[in-house]
């Protein structure tokens, strides 16, 4: 399996001299099984650049985690969309009251953005994510709830060999009274347990979480706490904070090594990084 | 034991927090949590009763109506919140996990997880007046 991060920062795209060595664009991860099949996790600003990496047509599964606009800004600019022959899958979470295709559309359509997706020159499809397990292509994908504000799903990929799993935006500790606590009762859980790699929000250091609780996102110690519980064998600190410079993100990702158990390997998420599990 | 949903995570967080008292089941009534509250109605504390499945809990609680007749097995408000997916609202008498009997209102309502599917339900308590005519 190959994983690539074209977007680790959360919120809003933060370019700049001062996040040039960790990136500046919004969630997106590129994930590739053993067979060819791609999967795209999120749609953040990150996806422009992946999106021109695809000449050939092809089907392309893009899986949000949810509708915040960090997640969803980058896709009026997926190149394939507009390349006739492509096959484009959106999978994003269920509501009850409207679809998928609707609530996209708040976005991307005017005024707030000049194509509509009716436009597009691929094919495209658009799927509420389905409870527990499903394949897509040689990947079987578990998505499961987790908390953060509005429907958020976290997701895991397994090809057989390897598994990742991806709590971009996600604040367990407000649900477990605490971390660790229960498994049974720590959000995430499931979907990180014994992964080969858990990419995981770790927006704040303590001080900043103190004042944000509530925001759906985790500090440094929760996302190590978390992935010591699964038992992850390697964690990637992801939706770095907007504030953050890279001197800043050095010192977190220190901090969390200092947290981490021993076989727990802790790398900061890092725009370009590409991982072979 | 499997993670639970998240709807009943933060359900079992926010009761914690909570000064009403409420009990937390999953969707086929096992019970899987009640607060501090709702300890003193129950007649036990949450850690020493632990999860329980719905035969065992029947058999712990009993409920009687304002008559003093016995409910039906199926007639217990979050049991009927659970079957028909609506809210319920009852007055009725509990003997408690210490077989005391106690006089309470009760509102049960289902709880609907992200894709409107059942996950479990929520019972509320009040202590009643024992007169209710």
């Amino acid at each position: 399996m190959r994983v690539c991060l074209w977007g680790t920062r959360g919120s809003i795209a933060s370019a700049g001299p001062e996040t040039v060595r960790y990136g500046g664009n919004t969630a997106c991860v590129e994930v590739e099984a053993r067979d060819g099949t791609i999967v795209i996790l999120d749609a953040g600003t990150g996806i422009r650049r992946v999106g021109n990496t695809f000449h050939d047509p092809r089907r392309l599964d893009i899986l949000l985690t949810h509708l915040h606009m960090d997640h969803i800004q980058g896709l009026g600019f997926f190149a394939p969309l507009f390349m006739p022959g492509f096959e484009v899958h959106v999978w994003g979470p269920p509501s009850t009251t409207q679809d998928l295709r609707l609530r996209l559309t708040r976005y991307l359509s005017p005024p707030l953005f000049p194509v509509r997706l009716r436009d597009v020159d691929a094919r495209l499809e658009l799927h509420d994510v389905p409870r527990g397990t499903f394949h897509v292509g040689g990947l079987e994908v578990c998505a499961e709830m987790i908390i953060h504000p509005g429907q958020t799903i976290g997701y895991r990929l397994c090809d057989g060999e390897s598994t990742v799993a991806y709590l971009c935006d996600h604040e367990p500790a407000l649900g477990s009274g605490g971390l660790p606590g229960d498994p049974e009762w720590t959000s995430g859980y499931d979907l990180a347990a014994d992964a080969d790699m858990l990419i995981h929000d770790a927006q704040y250091t303590d001080a900043e979480y103190a004042t944000r609780v509530g925001w759906g996102h985790s500090r440094v110690a929760d996302a190590v706490a978390l992935a010591k519980m699964s038992r992850a064998r390697r964690l990637v600190t992801f939706h770095h904070d907007p504030g953050h410079d890279d001197d800043q993100l050095d010192e977190m990702v220190a901090d969390a090594r200092r947290l981490a158990p021993p076989g727990l390997e802790v790398i900061a998420g890092r725009e370009g990084a590409t991982f072979r599990l | 034991m499997p993670q639970r949903d998240i709807g009943l995570i933060l359900m079992r967080q926010l009761a914690s927090e909570l000064a009403v008292p409420l009990l937390l089941a999953d969707e086929h009534g096992d019970l899987l949590y009640f607060n501090e509250p709702a300890e003193l109605m129950l007649g036990k504390r949450f850690d020493e009763v632990g999860d329980l499945p719905l035969e065992e809990r029947r058999r712990a609680l009993a409920f009687r109506d304002q008559a003093g007749q016995p409910l039906p097995e199926d007639q217990p408000p979050l049991i009927v919140a659970l079957r028909e997916q609506r809210p319920v609202h009852r007055h009725v008498w509990l003997r408690g996990f210490d077989g005391a009997d106690r006089a309470i209102e009760v509102t049960a309502f289902p709880l609907l997880g992200g894709g409107g599917h059942l996950i479990g339900g929520v019972a509320m308590f009040w202590h009643a007046p024992e007169d209710h005519s």
